[in-house]
């Protein structure tokens, strides 16, 4: 299936859905609306012409306080047709947060975890969002383009 | 002929020594490592305690229990999460016990020094460390050198000397 056929399938059974293609990056990437991310990571997943089955990578981005704007990026495989996909989402930096598709994906959760623990990214309705590799009492976000550590951690000096 | 004790001792069957040094030849000859590696450095232990490099011809056995171990060799990158956890397996050795940091990031934080903010810059700020092997990852030879200082330090140490008695007793005085 190309391109421009999956983007119209898309768009046929859920209206305005992908707002841009960018074909430039590998896998192509479709900009989509985040608020109904998880009906359409469901389409994507049932729809017998596409069945991506699997969540390769969730990843979490962060453009600075100057653009305002942080992204969540789905890397989709499809294990029987050979075909990769990613499904951007645009977030507002001040409040960022999207709805959870571990329902639709078991791999989602940790990766979720994973972007919250690293950006603070609220994933909604997700089942245990809380830290995954930074310890439970760490203060702050790293991966913030404004991040600055703290100066201790349980007596520990964390600078240099 | 006979071995190197044999012949050297074999004919009289009494060897004079002191206490002190017995002591130190017995702990610097059995220096119990605790079985402990954080990261890619701990491979590096692993090799040196593999046949190729044998470091039970030294006398080091690793042991599952930090009860059992005199010397922890912290093989690897020490995180703030990790930070609570080493302090605490240091706390639960028994005494008289040694630390030797093993590679760069154990020593300074590495390649962690600037950007890193989960990792300790240096293990030396959580335990005290009595030799530091540089090197990332040092080889097992490296390794091996730095035990041999730590033997060396033994070598030098007094268990029986009265005014280690006295520091502990100030120690714990001023603790009260």
């Amino acid at each position: 299936m190309s391109l421009k056929e999956i983007k119209d399938l898309i768009n046929t059974h859920l209206p305005e859905m992908v707002r841009e293609v960018i074909s430039t990056t590998t896998p192509a990437t479709f900009l989509v609306d985040s608020s109904r991310i998880v009906e359409l990571c469901s389409f994507l997943r049932t729809e017998k012409q596409l069945y991506f089955d699997s969540l390769s990578c969730l990843t979490g981005l962060d453009n600075g306080p100057e653009k305002g704007i942080m992204e969540v990026v789905y890397t989709l495989y499809s294990i029987p047709y050979n075909y990769s996909l990613n499904i951007r989402c645009e977030l507002d930096r001040t409040l960022p947060q999207i709805p959870s598709v571990s329902t639709v994906w078991r791999t989602a959760d940790w990766h979720e975890r994973e972007a919250f623990d690293l950006f603070g990214i609220n994933f909604l309705n997700h089942p245990d969002l809380r830290r995954i590799l930074l310890p439970t009492d760490w203060e702050g976000f790293p991966l913030l383009k404004d991040y600055s550590h703290q100066e201790k951690y349980h007596g520990i000096t964390v600078k240099y | 002929m006979g071995g190197y004790l044999d012949q050297k001792f074999g004919a009289g069957g009494v060897i004079i020594t002191q206490v002190d040094e017995l002591l130190n030849w017995a702990r610097l000859s059995s220096l119990w490592p605790m079985g402990f590696g954080i990261a890619c450095c701990a491979i590096e232990f692993m090799g040196s305690i593999s046949a190729a490099y044998d470091l039970d011809r030294m006398g080091l056995i690793p042991r599952a229990s930090p009860r059992q171990s005199d010397v922890m060799i912290v093989a690897g990158t020490v995180t703030f999460k990790m930070a609570d956890r080493v302090r605490r397996l240091y706390e639960q050795m028994a005494e008289p016990r040694y630390v030797i940091s093993m590679g760069s990031c154990s020593n300074c934080g590495g390649p962690y020094w600037e950007h890193g903010y989960h990792v300790v810059k240096g293990v030396d700020r959580i335990i005290p460390v009595d030799v530091y092997v540089p090197g990332c990852p040092p080889r097992p030879e490296a390794l091996i050198g730095g035990i041999i200082k730590l033997q060396e330090k033994i070598r030098g140490e007094s268990r029986l000397d009265e005014s280690l008695l006295e520091k502990l007793l100030e120690k714990k005085k001023a603790k009260a």
